[in-house]
């Protein structure tokens, strides 16, 4: 079973975002990892390749630093990986070109099973849909549970108020929510594997695409969110203040 | 030539979700202001009385697809149909709620258009030169990015529930047109096997009103029975840190912050929770917050407009009770 | 000369703080009060390949170098110091005399199950009356024909009682002094081999301190460690490598308390600004921050100068020496940022600075490295 997780390289959750001189966000004190739902993409893509065998190929669209989100997920098990990186795509916002480049990317790696995040945690990117669409085949976005059986697997999905269990046939895209699984780390042994490992880069020109594709939707401002300050503190003891909070979320606030 | 603004709009239990009522109402007044025509798109199996609704809340034309194959929200139905529709007559602008439904028609349907979506805008302006302006949260509410569609229409856009007013519904007349349901073959593939139920009874996280919020201060997750009883009172949901989510008290889909729900209620109680930066990012957009916690150092005191240092296995159980006493 | 760390380097650190948050973190607070060990997270460790870091794959460990292990020891230290020392000791003197001294036989018996993680390793060297002297060991052997006898005991030993696996020195005759000395390995639950009192101790609490009691304790023929007298020999040279170890261990208390002490100068105001407005904490951040940087190169220079096989007795003692003074320093001050919160167990630097403690005293006193630095500068000059 051949398996493609599509991986992202993020700003860590922790990270405080600044705005730069040049009105961009400023990357340079950040720490970068993978998407952290396509961690949960990469452990189901090693557990189904742990059942069935075959090949798990991590495909990212960034920057060249990327490369070290891929060499995370070869750490963690893949067995080969793919950077598509290319100036001519700003691939933390031009979803639109990034699914372009992935679809293929991927098409060309004839997978069974496509893997990736519910979402991306920097520009809420939702690739999986997009991705799908193009190559024309099933996507079951924030799945919660996956089976494969024969050419096809039954996925629950979360929906709002519930679940939906769903069968699709083979290939399709799934994209993963967090309780999908609990993402195994790299080991020091696979750290030291995965140097050795496949790591290819290709350009845009390399898919036989050009920057047509990308720029659909443009950034034209950054701003970062008004401070909220800190309010009053309700002071005395607990039966008291939380008497006072309630008088106030009614006669100040006028929600309760 | 492309023209008016398009809503999907989303139903539960044969009615239009608040979520769409709120792009209805938004819808029309840009409308107006555009001086164009606000039309509602309703895909669904006996959802034809929907369109008498929508039109109380603003549209001048309804787009009803109505069809067994509709019944239940299926990606690849809901996907051929809408898509056939914004190719036949050409909207300008698309605006679908950023729930989970909305979440994963959107991209599909403008891949299918061959244009961009901007996910969970929380702002849209009228613009001469690119018909509208779209604010979107990037890096889950700690920065904003203004985005438009320089060229390509329809431009689309989810937008965040709660972030527009419902308008008080008017009594109109609306065009009502009857869309062909030819579903391409290829769109039914999948197949829903099982619908499971997890109603809490509560409202959903997204859109709830109130959040009472339970963070690692809650000690265990035995002890989120005393948010319930006050998010009861309040009518409100019930979310989780990460911190209370990564320990296992509760489930994944109650989380709040940058790897779990971002929310923007009137009210958000927090409880036991420090405000780690990506907290505050989830929910840092609730119009009025309350932080619980015993550390008068904890992060959240400097967002929160009140704030109270105290045990939170008193001070939450008192507020229930106050909030009876003005309930009864 | 390249001062950056290489992409598999960063890969374990992210490795490392992301095995220490995420599994460490939760019950740190309760481990230390109730002065609890957790074989259970030494037995995680060993599933990432931690515990046998540096020794090659065939003895079951990965290969990789002291830099990575030293960078391992430093971000398990940042978070929590017990599990710090736990590895440290487990890897540097529980391990590595085996795999430095042992035979073919012993390494692939006892080594490799150590260093895959399902061991759990220790070092008995340190007696009531042999402390930072090693010659005045007073736990005897003899030649019992088809076995060795051992009787004596050793106090202070780091993962006593919870280890499978430990290294002894033990005397043959006290006139001989140093030159008596012999290694042997010992397996728990060896007749005659039993555990004294717990040690309570100020910090480092959820690491294991015991007391070890031999008493005709009869130990096979092939579990003595390189050849009679050659015991000082071995334990001088794991020391020499354990000093790495401790020097990560101080180097990441340090980080984990000047991190907090950044954190919550930025977050506490005071006089309506926050402290870390006030140029008196600038300064005492800015000589944290420049310590501790100093303390990582010191360190990482020892560790890589023992992977290239160059000698590196005398920066490991620098390393330990510098770092953790720096530790005691940077954690004393950082309490005093946190102010009376500094002094109460509900934040962490309390403990930091009751875990840094030990670095100036165990494996080595500072005193100790400072003649082991001093003696051998005039050597070489």
């Amino acid at each position: 079973m051949n398996i493609v997780v599509l991986v992202k390289q993020v700003f860590d959750t922790e990270a405080k975002i600044v705005i730069g001189a040049d009105g961009k966000i400023d990357d340079s004190n950040v720490t970068l990892i993978m998407n952290p739902y396509d961690e949960n993409a990469m452990e189901e893509a090693l557990l189904l390749k742990e059942k069935f065998g075959g090949e798990v190929i991590a495909v990212s669209v960034g920057a060249a630093k990327a490369q070290e989100t891929l060499r995370t997920a070869l750490a963690m098990g893949a067995d080969r990986a793919v950077l598509v990186s290319d100036s001519a795509i700003q691939p933390a916002s031009d979803d639109f070109a990034a699914a372009q480049a992935l679809a293929k990317a991927v098409s060309e790696l004839k997978p069974d099973i496509i893997l990736t995040g519910r979402v991306a945690i920097d520009y809420g990117s939702k690739i999986a849909g997009r991705v799908a669409e193009i190559l024309g085949i099933p996507h079951v976005n924030t799945i919660t549970k996956l089976e494969v059986e024969g050419d096809n697997a039954v996925a629950t999905r979360e929906i709002d108020g519930g679940s939906e269990v769903i069968e699709v046939p083979l290939p399709a895209v799934f994209s993963a929510q967090k309780s999908l699984n609990n993402p195994r780390y790299p080991t020091v042994a696979g750290i030291m594997k995965a140097k050795k490992k496949e790591l290819k880069t290709l350009t845009l020109a390399d898919l036989g695409l050009d920057a047509t594709v990308t720029g659909k939707m443009q950034i034209v401002g950054y701003s970062l969110p008004a401070g909220r300050k800190g309010g009053r503190v309700i002071p005395g003891e607990p039966a008291q203040a939380a008497a006072e909070l309630a008088r106030l979320l009614r006669a100040e606030a006028k929600i309760i | 030539m492309a023209k008016g603004i398009w809503v999907f709009i989303e139903q539960s239990k044969g009615s239009i979700r608040k979520v769409s009522l709120e792009l209805l109402s938004q819808g029309r007044k840009l409308a107006d202001e555009k001086g164009e025509e606000l039309a509602a798109v309703v895909l669904g199996q006996g959802v034809g009385a929907l369109a008498g609704e929508a039109a109380k809340y603003g549209a001048d034309k309804v787009f009803v697809a109505d069809d067994a194959k509709l019944a239940s929200y299926s990606t690849g139905a809901y996907t051929s149909v809408f898509a056939k529709l914004i190719r036949e007559n050409e909207p300008n602008f698309v605006m679908i709620g950023n729930t989970a439904i909305g979440k994963d028609l959107a991209p599909r349907v403008a891949t299918r258009a061959g244009v961009d979506v901007a996910i969970d805008c929380v702002a849209v302006e009228p613009d001469d030169a690119n018909y509208v302006t779209l604010t979107r949260p990037i890096y889950a509410g700690k920065a904003f990015a203004k985005v438009v569609s320089s060229g390509a229409r329809p431009v689309m856009a989810t937008i965040r529930p709660n972030t527009f007013p419902v308008s008080e519904p008017v009594s109109r007349d609306a065009e009502v047109i009857n869309a062909k349901v030819d579903v391409d073959p290829a769109d039914l593939r999948t197949i829903l096997k099982d619908l499971i139920s997890q109603a809490t009874g509560r409202p959903e996280l997204t859109e709830a009103n109130i959040i009472v919020s339970g963070g690692r201060g809650m000690k265990g997750p035995e002890n989120y029975v005393i948010l319930e009883e006050l998010a009861d009172c309040l009518g409100a949901a019930v979310g989780a840190s990460r911190a209370a989510v990564d320990s296992g008290w509760r489930e994944h889909k109650f989380q709040v912050g940058q790897t779990g729900k971002t929310v923007s209620p009137t009210l958000y109680i927090a409880c036991g929770i420090s405000g780690a930066i990506q907290h505050l990012a989830g929910m840092g957009s609730s119009k009025v917050i309350v932080a619980i916690n015993k550390d008068p150092e904890a992060n959240i005191f400097q967002v929160a407009d009140y704030g109270i240092v105290g045990d939170l296995f008193q001070v939450v159980p008192a507020l229930t009770e106050e909030c009876k006493k003005l309930k009864a | 000369m390249i001062f950056e760390l290489s992409e598999d380097h960063q890969m374990m650190r992210k490795l490392a703080r992301d095995f220490a948050e995420k599994e460490c973190l939760p019950g740190l607070e309760e481990r230390d009060e109730k002065e609890e060990f957790s074989r259970e997270l030494f037995a995680k460790m060993g599933e990432l390949g931690f515990n046998g870091v540096v020794f090659p794959e065939d003895y079951g460990g990965t290969g990789a170098d002291y830099i990575s292990y030293a960078i391992i020891v430093e971000e398990l230290s940042r978070v929590d110091a017990s599990m710090g020392v736990t590895l440290s000791a487990h890897l540097s003197l529980g391990s590595y005399p085996i795999y430095k001294f042992g035979t073919h036989e012993q390494k692939m018996k006892y080594l490799k199950p150590l260093a895959e993680g399902t061991a759990l390793g220790a070092f008995g060297l340190t007696e009531p009356m042999a402390g930072s002297d090693a010659s005045g060991t007073r736990t005897m052997y003899v030649d019992g024909g088809d076995c060795w006898i051992l009787n004596g005991s050793k106090i202070f030993i780091t993962n006593a009682y919870y280890a499978d696996t430990y290294v002894i020195f033990a005397q043959s005759d006290r006139s001989k002094g140093h030159r008596g000395i012999s290694a042997f390995i010992v397996e728990k639950g060896t007749p005659g081999f039993s555990f004294g009192q717990k040690l309570k101790k100020m910090g480092i609490r959820s690491s294991a301190t015991y007391e070890l009691v031999f008493e005709d304790c009869r130990i096979p023929k092939e579990n003595l460690l390189g050849k009679e007298g050659e015991g000082f020999k071995i334990a001088m040279n794991t020391l020499d490598g354990g000093r790495i170890g401790i020097a990560a261990q101080a180097l990441g208390i340090a980080q984990g308390a000047y991190e907090a002490a950044v954190k919550y100068a930025k977050e506490r105001q005071q006089f309506g600004q926050s402290i870390a407005s006030l140029q008196n904490t600038q300064f005492t951040l800015a000589d944290m921050a420049t310590q501790i940087e100093a303390a990582r190169l010191l360190v990482y220079q020892s560790a890589y100068l023992d992977s290239a096989g160059k000698p590196y007795g005398k920066q490991s003692a620098m390393a330990k020496l510098f770092a953790s003074e720096t530790a005691m320093w940077v954690t004393t001050k950082a309490v005093q940022i946190f102010g009376g919160y500094g002094y109460s167990r509900e934040y962490p630097v309390e403990r930091m600075m009751r875990d840094a403690k030990i670095t100036e005293i165990y494996e080595g006193t500072s005193e100790v490295q400072r003649l082991v630095i001093g003696s051998q500068i005039l050597k070489e000059f």
